[in-house]
């Protein structure tokens, strides 16, 4: 009963901002998860603010700073990939020259008061901010492997099909708090859009294999 | 800047972009406009500027920022920033320039919180007074070492709550400070990428700011620069002098400490 008292009175005192900093040490996460949420604007809409919770896959890559043991890993991985969803239509590959242009587009989703996105702005799946893919695009990233020739060189049946469907879809089904987002399982890309993501990376005539 | 520098700026600037995507490299490309801007960086004009809001009287109470102590005693400027963020008893508050500067505009010149606040980054015709006094600040430490071994206990707190938050992740992006700042020799696009967690990464990144963005023809602040950083993780936006702001930067000066601050720098 005391403890619960205790914890309640704690409970209050903790959305005070003031306190922030003057609280006594204790554990370093729960004190530094009350600090970033209370370092937000007041006049971010709750819809926005939504977007600092964590799921559990988050949590426990922020806790193990990217890299968890083999364990969590696989609960991770298991996890995730029972999250993925295909269209209805069952068709997995779709259309290369729409996926070159999700590929190149880079906005969208950003918001705050200082420089949000437009509201409606498509959200593309910026796949060049980390990979090389199309030969002539010399303006790509190197956090991720190329993916040059992805088609070229793995062929375009079924089983590489689904795997690209997949690994867009929820990247960390296959490697746990791996750098790239889930495209999928957020909506950032809707399963038609990342249909036409795979086109763009096993299709023959696409110039990620062309050229 | 007169407008005439701005379009100048801004053809050099194009001039570059087409350069760089000849070339590949785009810190070769910043270097050799780092050095046609050697004898002017536009960011010196505002260095001047800076320099004048510290030294004449203002605000209700007409006093200068002369006697302002940024960490170092009343007055004394020379170090100050590249020792920041710190410890203030007075406050009982870890503070970083931008937050301890503010707090001396509001207890010795009077200015209200707010007022000073409004303006904290510039936009175009509308300058900003922050952005030009932290300016003044950071140059007086140019040649001095960052020095921010976060020894006593508020600040050791604060540099283990800016690594949580360096490597927490959330967003419909699944992002982190850490995915794009957590590996050597990455670039996102053509823009090369530091490693914050390495002290040759934090001490690239931390001791040439504030900077001259050559994209946005404005000074940014450290403060600007990380809020900056949470708009790209598809974040909210955080509070000007928030605690994680101050946070994240007690964690990246502890790592860069040693390095040489050379300010204001020169960035895309």
């Amino acid at each position: 009963m005391r403890h619960r008292l205790i914890a309640l009175a704690l409970i209050t005192l903790a959305p005070l901002p003031a306190l922030a900093q003057s609280k006594p040490a204790g554990d370093i996460a729960s004190q530094a998860e009350q600090i970033f949420r209370g370092s937000f604007r007041d006049d971010n809409p709750a819809y926005w603010m939504k977007r600092l919770d964590q799921d559990e896959t988050m949590r426990l890559c922020s806790q193990f700073k990217d890299n968890p043991p083999a364990r969590v890993r696989h609960k991770i991985e298991k996890a995730e990939m029972a999250s993925i969803r295909y269209p209805v239509d069952g068709k997995l590959i779709g259309d290369w020259k729409e996926g070159e242009k999700l590929a190149a587009v880079g906005t969208g989703g950003h918001i705050g008061f200082i420089q949000p996105d437009p509201p409606g702005r498509v959200r593309g799946g910026n796949c060049y901010a980390c990979h090389q893919l199309a030969k002539k695009e010399v303006a790509y990233g190197t956090i991720g492997p190329s993916l040059q020739h992805f088609g070229k060189l793995r062929g375009n049946t079924e089983q590489i099909i689904k795997y690209t469907y997949d690994k867009i879809y929820n990247s960390n089904a296959f490697t746990a708090c791996t750098n790239m987002p889930r495209f999928g399982l957020h909506n950032w890309l809707t399963p038609e859009q990342i249909t036409h993501i795979v086109a763009f990376l096993v299709d023959p005539e696409s110039p990620v294999n062309k050229d | 800047m007169s407008a005439r520098l701005r379009a100048a700026l801004a053809v050099v600037g194009l001039g570059l972009a087409s350069m760089a995507m000849a070339q590949g490299s785009t810190m070769d490309e910043i270097a050799r406009y780092r050095e046609m801007l050697a004898d002017g960086n536009p960011a010196e004009l505002l260095e001047l500027k800076g320099e004048s809001l510290w030294k004449t009287p203002r605000g209700p109470k007409n006093a200068s920022l002369e006697q302002c102590d940024m960490g170092l005693g009343p007055g004394k400027l020379d170090g100050a920033y590249a020792q920041l963020p710190r410890y203030f008893a007075d406050t009982r508050k870890v503070m970083d320039v931008e937050s301890r500067l503010v707090h001396c505009m509001v207890s010795l010149q009077g200015f209200k919180y707010e007022d000073v606040t409004r303006q904290w980054f510039s936009r175009p015709g509308q300058e900003s007074e922050i952005e030009a006094l932290v300016t003044y600040i950071g140059g007086k430490s140019n040649g001095m070492k960052i020095d921010v071994p976060a020894r006593h206990p508020e600040e050791a707190r604060m540099a283990k709550m800016g690594e949580y938050i360096f490597y927490r992740r959330s967003g419909p992006q699944d992002f982190s400070c850490a995915i794009c700042h957590g590996q050597d020799d990455k670039r996102i696009r053509l823009q090369e990428l530091g490693n914050l967690t390495t002290r040759a990464g934090a001490g690239v990144a931390m001791s040439t700011w504030p900077s001259y963005r050559v994209s946005q023809g404005a000074v940014w602040t450290m403060q600007r620069r990380l809020i900056d950083c949470m708009r790209q993780a598809r974040w909210p936006e955080p509070k000007y002098l928030s605690d994680s702001v101050i946070a994240l930067q007690v964690y990246l000066q502890k790592t860069a400490s040693g390095t040489v601050m050379q300010t204001p720098g020169i960035k895309r």
